[in-house]
């Protein structure tokens, strides 16, 4: 019997393995799945929840009141829409161009900078499969998938078989991890953990391309050069060697300019890719869409019909300078992921939220519309963080409507 | 836990073979490999003389709360699914290679000592597992690729 496989939208792995045994809309039993990934799915309530003013409304006058604010609003703010399928983004999209507003997503203050480097090809990447299949050396840098892509390791990275790997992890790959800290993954990467001080990074890189070229690896914070003399040799051995950025590495460097040099430097001596970890299930299917519309990745404004880009259009910036007058947040949470000074002038303007879960943020919106989760109770595609395009039916019935239904109505009230 | 010849001391010594085994230490051995259990030997079961030593082999070999029978034991409030011992353990991956062997979903459920079910690891089949019967080795494959310390045995 072929069995039937989900997939799980937790993160950007969006693992496609995972076998849901459910009963009248109930989820008993989720195999396969990782733990984020089981409350994820099992994150299931009751009745669908419209709010005007915390009060409970219907659909139609939520809909409304949120058509009105984003009508009286002079430059409103659309945020969020990394958990959103490709479609609800299309027409986030096309909403933000109709009201002129300023659209952005977590990625500014991610890896936004990275994905764009990979969408515009100037980096060699590949495909989590091909990782899969034929990857010997593996760096996690400034990343911990085993927190935050549980599966990342089992699946595709280190443990698996794959059709050039037959032999086994201990064998024939090599994980290695470079980070402040001594994370879960580092510990599973045991002597080959690189652990550098903040901010470290971009020295770190230049005495590993030293390194590779026979010259003395040389740090202001005087890491062994023992050490990374034995990383440059094991990197130069590589016949299918990835990187897996995470925002720690991207986050301590000025600009991409060193990562474009040591991936020159690793491709000199042998085969080396590159990949962003990124973190929500479709964070890279916003990137890309919003590339193929406008020609960037985030902090985008629309005003009849031009685009302006610039950090000044991202939600930090926005937020700080006041430029924004309403947000819509979509399926995202800034007041619990940015920092306190920031986000309270978010308290100042109205704020229409969209989403699945309530949140810090859903409980401080004048509007708040719950909807479907995607990939569980709503169906769609999302692009996982390798490119991959995934496509999803949903497997719960649900009364809460789609973020897509959703978006619709609201452009239909404007 | 145990040596053989530590069990060996509270077993009769009489080497009668009631057990099929040819003495009582052989016997041990298999009380150590779990092959045979404290009941399989007809004297110690019967006879009230060692009753006591009975009770207390008895009660090193009832599986304690949480553990397996080869003393594995899975925290499960640690363990957070992430499947790195599934896919490592060698049993696994010979009896599931397209399957967990290759970091996918299984195909052969009923062979696996290792599955992640809603969201952590659980434990079965366990004559499977390196560390069960008689050629038992010191596996540690699920140990060493667990992130969290999540697996141990006792
Ligand atoms: S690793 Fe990510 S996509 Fe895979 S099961 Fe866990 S949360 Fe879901
Ligand atoms: S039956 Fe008991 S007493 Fe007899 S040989 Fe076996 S172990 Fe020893
Ligand atoms: S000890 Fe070895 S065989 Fe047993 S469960 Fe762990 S990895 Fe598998
Ligand atoms: S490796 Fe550890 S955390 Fe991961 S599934 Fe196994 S026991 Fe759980």
């Amino acid at each position: 019997m072929e069995k039937n496989y989900h997939v799980c939208t937790g993160c950007g792995l969006l693992c496609d393995d995972i076998e849901v045994e459910a009963e009248k809309n109930i989820i008993n039993k989720v195999l396969t799945a990782c733990r984020i990934g089981v409350a994820h799915m099992k994150e299931g309530k009751g009745e669908a929840i419209f709010r005007v003013d915390n009060k409970p409304v219907d659909e139609a006058v939520a809909i409304s009141e949120a058509a009105t604010i984003l009508k009286n609003a002079k430059n409103p703010l659309i945020f969020g829409l990394g958990a959103s399928t490709n479609e609800t983004q299309k027409i986030a999209i096309e909403l933000a161009k109709k009201i002129n507003a300023t659209l952005d997503d977590t990625s500014s203050f991610c890896l936004g900078s990275l994905v764009e480097a990979i969408i515009r090809e100037k980096i060699k990447t590949c495909t989590l499969d091909e990782v899969r299949n034929k990857a010997d050396v593996i760096i996690f840098w400034g990343t911990d998938p085993s927190d935050s892509h549980p599966r990342h390791l089992s699946k595709y990275s280190y443990f698996p078989r794959g059709k050039e790997k037959q032999r086994g992890w201990e064998e024939e790959r090599t994980a290695i991890a470079v980070d402040v800290r001594k994370s879960h993954t580092a510990k599973i990467c045991g002597n080959y953990f690189f652990q550098i001080p903040p901010k470290g990074d971009a020295e770190f890189i230049d005495a590993l391309i030293a390194g590779l070229s026979g010259k003395l690896p040389k740090t202001s914070y005087n890491y062994p050069p023992k050490k990374i003399l034995e990383l440059a040799n094991i990197l130069k051995g590589a016949k299918f060697g990835v990187i897996f950025a995470g925002r720690g590495l991207v986050n301590s460097l000025e600009n991409l300019e060193p990562i474009f040099r040591l991936m020159k430097a690793l491709n000199e001596k042998a085969n080396f890719h590159l990949m962003p970890m990124v973190g929500s299930c479709n964070t890279m299917g916003f990137n890309e869409n919003l590339f193929a519309e406008t020609g960037y990745v985030n902090s985008v404004k629309f005003e009849n019909g031009t685009v302006l880009h610039g950090p000044e259009y991202s939600i930090v910036e926005s937020l700080k300078a006041k430029t924004v007058d309403a947000a819509l947040i979509i399926g995202s949470d800034p007041f619990s992921i940015l920092p306190g000074s920031i986000v309270k002038n978010l308290l100042e303007i109205p704020v229409v939220s969209i989403d699945s879960y309530e949140t810090l943020t859903s409980r401080n919106s004048k509007v708040y519309i719950n909807t479907a989760v995607s990939g569980v109770e709503a169906g769609g595609t999302a692009t996982r963080m390798d490119r991959k395009k995934v496509s999803f039916e949903p497997f719960i019935e649900t009364n809460h409507p789609s973020e897509e239904t959703i978006l619709k109505k609201i452009m239909e009230a404007l | 836990m145990t040596n053989a010849m530590e069990l060996y001391q509270m077993l009769p010594k009489t080497n009668c073979k009631k057990c099929g085994k040819a003495s009582c230490m052989a016997f041990a051995v298999a009380l150590m490999g779990r092959e045979l259990k404290p009941e399989d030997c007809p004297p110690l079961k019967e006879e009230p003389k060692y009753k006591e030593n009975y009770e207390k082999l008895s009660s090193l070999f009832k599986p304690s709360e949480g553990t397996t029978e080869t003393g594995l034991i899975v925290h499960e409030d640690l363990c957070f699914g992430c499947g790195n011992c599934v896919v490592a353990c060698p049993p696994n991956v010979a009896n599931d290679p397209y399957g967990v062997g290759s970091g996918n979903a299984p195909t052969n459920a009923n062979k696996l000592v290792l599955a992640v079910e809603n969201g952590i690891v659980k434990a079965q089949n366990l004559g499977e597992c390196r560390r069960f019967g008689k050629n038992k080795t010191l596996c540690n494959g699920c140990i060493v690729t667990c992130p969290v310390e999540a697996i141990e045995f006792v």
